[in-house]
């Protein structure tokens, strides 16, 4: 190609077909991005009908088979639907290979491959929703044997599942080939940012625990159509060993969605404190420590569903050494700030959102790690309003706190910061008011995956309930504030920011080849060197990662 | 957009796509990709040999009944041929590095028929288990058996020798696609990527069997 | 009763209570002195190095300072290991049932709770004596359910195919919720019971009427009881509503219409047959979601609910 074409990438090709057969990492990220927005404010909406129903300890506007699915749907769509594919696919796609200072990913066919995989499988869930005899109720955990009773709606969406299973496992060898090979000169393994870092650490995850769900999902189906037995008591199997199956997926899981979000912290962090990461090494290996004992924890699940003693004890304790790393991370950041140059932009406020939520979430998972405390806690709202704070807390503010900071980037359009700021304190405000009584009514013995309940609990049913509509108005404010500046927002400038990385260093929208002459970037520092050359950090043009020569 | 558009004519050399700085950056980055994706495999077969284990520590004497059913003959035939489906498979390789053009379609052809004989072996031994009933779960209605969980062994023996011959046939396509390209002459000592990783893939589907093998029929 | 409930957590009303609400204070208080620490410091930190000018650049670049990373990663990592161990000695206390135990029955289903005791008596609400140890020795009859008292801090899976157990010894006289924990389907959230604690000689006396079940009664009556012990009051209806499982009110001798297109007497045999094999005459409109009682309910049980039926009209 020659460079004659190499012009923003947005409009480099017109036209809807253009989009379908691209095979540029930039607008896959975008159509990711999209379709996995779409599917949150799906899920969200799932979320604000099954709080509508709480706000009666009976029968407010549903029956007791639709609330099953509501939160059955709302759970699976949020999972498996937007925040898996989130921040790996949309904005690691978008963005990652431009922090290389590569012009794509290693193999552009299967990325693309990967996002209509992706697509198929959402099809064939909305498919099951709505066209399909038999009731998605069995909740995102499909335990069995309640999800092996020959419903094929439930078939359906366990195949769906297998199938964007593959779009994650090529999704993550894709990010971690493209990572090995396809750094510029210059770019070591230490110079890289910590975003990068942190999307192999999930890469590795990806693509060492989701065969697993896989076969299992696979299983399901299968045992839905042959009643093999496996999973099936009545033909002699054990559905203990499916719940195994599955945790041993979901919990490194987890870390398929929060290891990013650690990614984007601290990329948005250092460039709003002008400030290099404190810590750098620490982040970066930490983020494979998480990953790895990731893998020895899935236990802590199941600590009442009749495992060994000693199986008990071993999960517990390894639970509580995967919050190490974690609680280091913490408290690098907060390093991070210390004297530096902070400026609280929308992104920002993200950042401290975060800070605060993610603690919260991760130190409930500590008081849901010890065993005798969590056989009182297990499948209550408390467990809810852990994970909640986990992923809604500190993922989705992760996720958008990214939305905001590349969205110049990937658009060229500014936002308007007054409707940014003000979106982003309505959600941790309403995000509060949601959850927090959840911990409160959970201790209490609320359980979760419930229709009806003690009137004891409906103080605070309501008050969760009212929160989740200042979540909702916060959200949509946020999504419209985005949408109305690709119509009336000013043109971006390519480093409004002032960050360091790459991604900064060329047009905002970057051209096809993600640079200029995408050939001559040689890096010559860290990620975040804001200290050289001082009197050059104010323009905001000029990045110190990189150097063209 | 992203690899060079104009197809290669007969004889001519592959060219790299536009974002690897060179040819041999390209050719490490598939190889590194093809482990990766190896190392999902096993994973992914892994689940399988989990509940294998699992089951065969609870019920080892339904194991031995059952697998005793199961014709080891047939099983070591089909081991022998597909190991020599390997050999063949890495002659091609060979054949490639050396631009030997008639040898590599020829052992490609090879292994593609010795993988066609692995599954028509396959297809007896899966009619003779269906003509005793002996199949998964509720539509297991062989009679005779000591253990009322022998349809367990017998729903595990299927998936997991079912997804291995998906695996082989998914193999034979590859196989398939590699000879008619190498008819065109398109592989070459500078280009050979495709006919290693299928390489690969197909010596993995090799080793699966290699363990299924002895696990479902032997032991 | 109520005055033991603590913004936090229910009333308190078993040992256990010792093991877990200590553990569940420790770690919420350290828990909340790190909250209280991180954003404080991030609120300081905010405030005091926030930009002032345009231009402004960090005042300094600090990469890294060993010592701190050292300690901060080295008194969590203390932290952690006193938490495990008060946690897991909760838990070992709470797994070893003692030897001189009661044992009880507990039998889950689609959606409702049965217990059996020794004496062979039947009851679907729990009666246990006050400061006895009392082990539950429990299975399902379908899908997976769990067996909890909050008040008692208590928790198990129900498996089928398996026994799971657990025990406690109740400290409190009173009434306190069981809930089914582990998502069952449409009735989850109302397999409901309670557990009643009594001082030990109201537990015998209960024990020996529960036993003599039958007696004393006329089969409707016995019949009645069985109703609400065996668990029918969870899906049928006597008021004539019908919920998950047709009402009863008024059916004996009328024309049942099955799901197969024809239609049954209401009579003896059809009950029999739809209690002992229910999915041999699926009600028209219904699922097929009424467990079997073979083995479950005895013949003279059964003779019982029949009288029911009749005197239900
Ligand atoms: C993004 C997702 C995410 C993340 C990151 C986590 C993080 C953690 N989770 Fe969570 N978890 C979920 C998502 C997540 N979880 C979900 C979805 C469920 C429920 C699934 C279901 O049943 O539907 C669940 C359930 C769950 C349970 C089971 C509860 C039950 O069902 O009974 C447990 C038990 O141990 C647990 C523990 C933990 C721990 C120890 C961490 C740790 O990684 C947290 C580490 C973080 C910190 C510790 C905070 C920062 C540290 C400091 C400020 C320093 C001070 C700290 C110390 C001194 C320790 N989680
Ligand atoms: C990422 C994961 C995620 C997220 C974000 C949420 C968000 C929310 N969740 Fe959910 N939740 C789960 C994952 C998540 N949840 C899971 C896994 C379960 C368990 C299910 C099970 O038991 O099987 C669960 C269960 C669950 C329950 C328990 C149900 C029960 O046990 O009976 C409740 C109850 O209050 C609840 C409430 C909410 C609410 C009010 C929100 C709100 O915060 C939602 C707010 C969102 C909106 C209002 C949509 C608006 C969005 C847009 C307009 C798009 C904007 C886009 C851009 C700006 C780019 N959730
Ligand atoms: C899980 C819920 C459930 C429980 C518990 C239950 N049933 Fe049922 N029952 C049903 C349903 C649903 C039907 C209708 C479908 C069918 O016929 O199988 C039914 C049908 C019946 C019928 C046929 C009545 C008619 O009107 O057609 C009888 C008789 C009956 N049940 C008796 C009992 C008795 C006695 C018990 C307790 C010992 C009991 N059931 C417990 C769900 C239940
Ligand atoms: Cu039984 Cu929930
Ligand atoms: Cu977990």
């Amino acid at each position: 190609m020659s460079h004659g074409e190499n012009i923003n990438y947005l409009i480099a090709r017109r036209g809807f077909w253009s989009w379908v057969i691209t095979l540029d990492h930039k607008r896959i990220g975008l159509m990711y991005l999209a379709t996995s927005s779409f599917f949150f404010m799906m899920g969200g909406i799932y979320a604000l009908l099954l709080r509508f129903e709480l706000l009666t300890p009976t029968k407010l506007f549903v029956d007791a088979d639709t609330y099953n699915q509501l939160f059955s749907l709302h759970g699976i769509i949020m999972v498996f639907l937007f925040i898996i594919p989130a921040i790996p696919a949309a904005m690691g796609n978008f963005i990652m290979p431009m922090q290389l200072g590569a012009m794509d990913v290693a193999f552009p066919r299967l990325n693309l491959f990967s996002y209509y995989l992706y697509a198929t499988g959402a099809l064939m869930i909305l498919f099951a929703i709505f066209f399909m005899p038999g009731l998605v109720d069995t909740g995102w955990t499909f335990y069995a044997p309640y999800s092996i009773a020959q419903n094929p709606s439930v078939v359906m969406v366990a195949l769906a599942i297998f199938i964007m299973g593959f779009s994650s496992i090529l999704t993550g060898l894709n990010f971690i080939v493209t990572i090995h090979t396809l750094r510029a000169p210059g770019l070591t393994w230490f110079r890289l940012p910590l975003f990068v870092w942190a999307l192999y650490a999930t890469s590795v995850i990806q693509v060492l625990a989701t065969p697993v769900l896989a076969i299992t999902l696979a299983l399901v189906a299968v045992e839905n159509f042959f009643g093999v037995g496996i999973f099936d008591p009545a033909l002699g199997g054990d559905p203990v060993l499916f719940q195994h199956f599955f945790w041993f997926y979901s919990h490194p899981a987890v870390y398929i969605m929060i290891v990013p979000a650690f990614g984007i912290i601290s990329e948005l962090i250092t460039a709003f404190s002008k400030r290099d990461i404190f810590g750098y090494r620490f982040i970066a290996f930490s983020s494979i420590a998480i990953a790895l004992i990731g893998f020895l924890v899935w236990g802590h699940h199941m600590f009442v569903a009749g495992q060994s003693l000693f199986a008990g004890m071993i999960f517990s304790f390894l639970t509580f050494f995967v919050g190490i790393p974690t609680a280091v991370k913490i408290f690098n950041w907060m390093a991070t700030l210390y004297k530096g140059s902070i400026e609280l932009k929308t992104p920002m406020l993200y950042v401290l959102a975060f800070l605060f939520l993610f603690t919260v979430g991760g130190l409930t998972g500590i008081m849901l790690g010890m065993v005798s405390v969590d056989i009182h806690l297990h499948d209550t709202y408390f467990v809810v309003a852990h994970f909640h704070y986990v992923m809604m807390g500190g993922n989705v503010i992760a996720f958008l706190g990214g939305v905001h900071y590349w969205w110049p980037k990937m658009t060229g359009k500014m936002y308007s910061e007054f409707w940014g700021r003000l979106s982003a304190s309505l959600i941790f405000i309403g995000f509060n008011v949601t959850f927090f009584m959840q911990f409160v009514m959970g201790s209490l013995g609320m359980p979760r995956r419930y229709y009806s309940y003690d009137p004891e609990f409906q103080i605070y049913h309501v008050i969760s309930t009212v929160g989740s509509w200042i979540v909702g108005v916060g959200l949509f404010m946020a999504l419209f504030n985005l949408l109305l500046s690709l119509r009336s927002g000013n043109n971006a400038p390519a480093n409004p920011w002032g960050a360091k990385t790459l991604e900064w260093q060329s047009a905002s929208p970057p051209p096809v080849l993600n640079f200029e002459e995408p050939e001559k970037v040689i890096v010559v520092t860290g990620p975040y060197a804001f200290d050289s050359d001082k009197s050059r950090i104010s323009n905001g043009t000029k990045t110190y990662q990189s150097e063209k020569v | 957009m992203s690899t060079t558009s104009t197809r290669p004519g007969k004889g001519i050399i592959h060219q790299t796509a536009h974002h690897f700085p060179s040819a041999d950056a390209q050719f490490d980055a598939a190889k590194l990709g093809m482990w990766i994706f190896l190392v999902t495999e096993v994973l992914f077969f892994g689940g399988l040999f989990c509940a294998y284990v699992i089951y065969r520590a609870w019920f080892p004497d339904m194991y031995a009944e059952v697998a005793a059913h199961l014709d080891w003959r047939l099983g070591a035939l089909n081991t022998l041929v597909l190991i020599t489906s390997s050999y063949t498979m890495v002659s091609a390789v060979r054949n490639a590095q050396l631009s030997d053009h008639k040898w590599l379609w020829r052992n490609l052809a090879l292994t593609l028929i010795l993988a066609g004989v692995f599954l028509v072996v396959k297809y007896f031994e899966y009619s003779s288990k269906v003509h005793h009933g002996l199949l998964p779960g509720e539509f297991f209605t062989a009679e005779g058996f000591q253990h009322n969980t022998a349809h367990i062994f017998i729903g595990l023996y299927f998936m997991m020798t079912g997804l291995h011959g998906i695996h082989v046939l998914i193999g034979m396509f590859l196989i398939g696609w590699l000879i008619i390209q190498a008819r065109k002459q398109r592989f070459g000592a500078e280009y050979y990527t495709p006919v290693e990783t299928v390489g690969l893939y197909w010596h993995l589907v090799d080793m699966i069997w290699i363990f299924l093998f002895p696990l479902l029929y032997l032991i | 009763m109520d005055t033991t409930k603590t913004f936090w957590l229910p009333t308190r009303a078993s040992t256990f209570v010792d093991v877990v609400d200590p553990a569940f204070n420790l770690v919420m208080w350290m828990s909340l002195f790190f909250l209280l620490a991180v954003t404080a410091g991030v609120i300081y930190f905010v405030i005091k190095f926030r930009r002032k000018h345009p231009d402004q650049i960090a005042a300094d670049q600090i990469t890294h300072n060993f010592h701190l990373e050292l300690w901060w990663t080295i008194i969590p990592v203390f932290i952690v290991l006193v938490l495990f161990w008060v946690g897991f000695r909760g838990y070992l206390y709470m797994s070893i049932a003692p030897h001189n135990a009661t044992e009880i029955r507990v039998i889950g289903q689609k959606w409702s709770w049965m217990f059996e005791y020794p004496s062979g008596a039947t009851s679907d609400t729990l009666v246990v004596p006050l400061n006895e140890p009392v082990k539950l020795l429990m299975s399902s009859r379908d899908i997976l359910h769990s067996f909890s008292v909050p008040a008692f801090r208590v928790k198990m899976d129900l498996i089928p195919n398996r026994y799971t157990s657990v025990w406690f010894e109740a400290t409190t006289q009173g009434v306190f919720p069981i809930r089914c924990t582990e998502y069952c389907g449409t009735g989850h959230s109302e397999m409901l019971s309670a557990v009643k604690v009594v001082d030990y000689a109201a537990y015998e006396e209960w024990l020996v009427k529960a036993a003599s079940a039958g007696e004393g009664l006329t089969p409707a009556e016995f019949g009645q009881k069985l109703y609400a012990s065996k668990g029918c009051s969870a899906c049928h209806n006597i008021d004539g509503t019908s919920q998950i499982g047709p009402h009863w009110d008024g059916k004996w001798g009328t024309q049942v219409k099955l799901a197969s297109g024809e239609s049954v007497l209401f009579d003896e045999n059809y009950v029999r047959n739809s209690i002992l094999d229910p999915r041999s005459q699926v009600t028209a409109g219904y699922q097929p979601v009424m467990p079997a009682y073979k083995g479950i309910i005895t013949d003279a049980e059964i003779d019982a609910i029949i009288a029911y039926f009749k005197s239900l009209q």
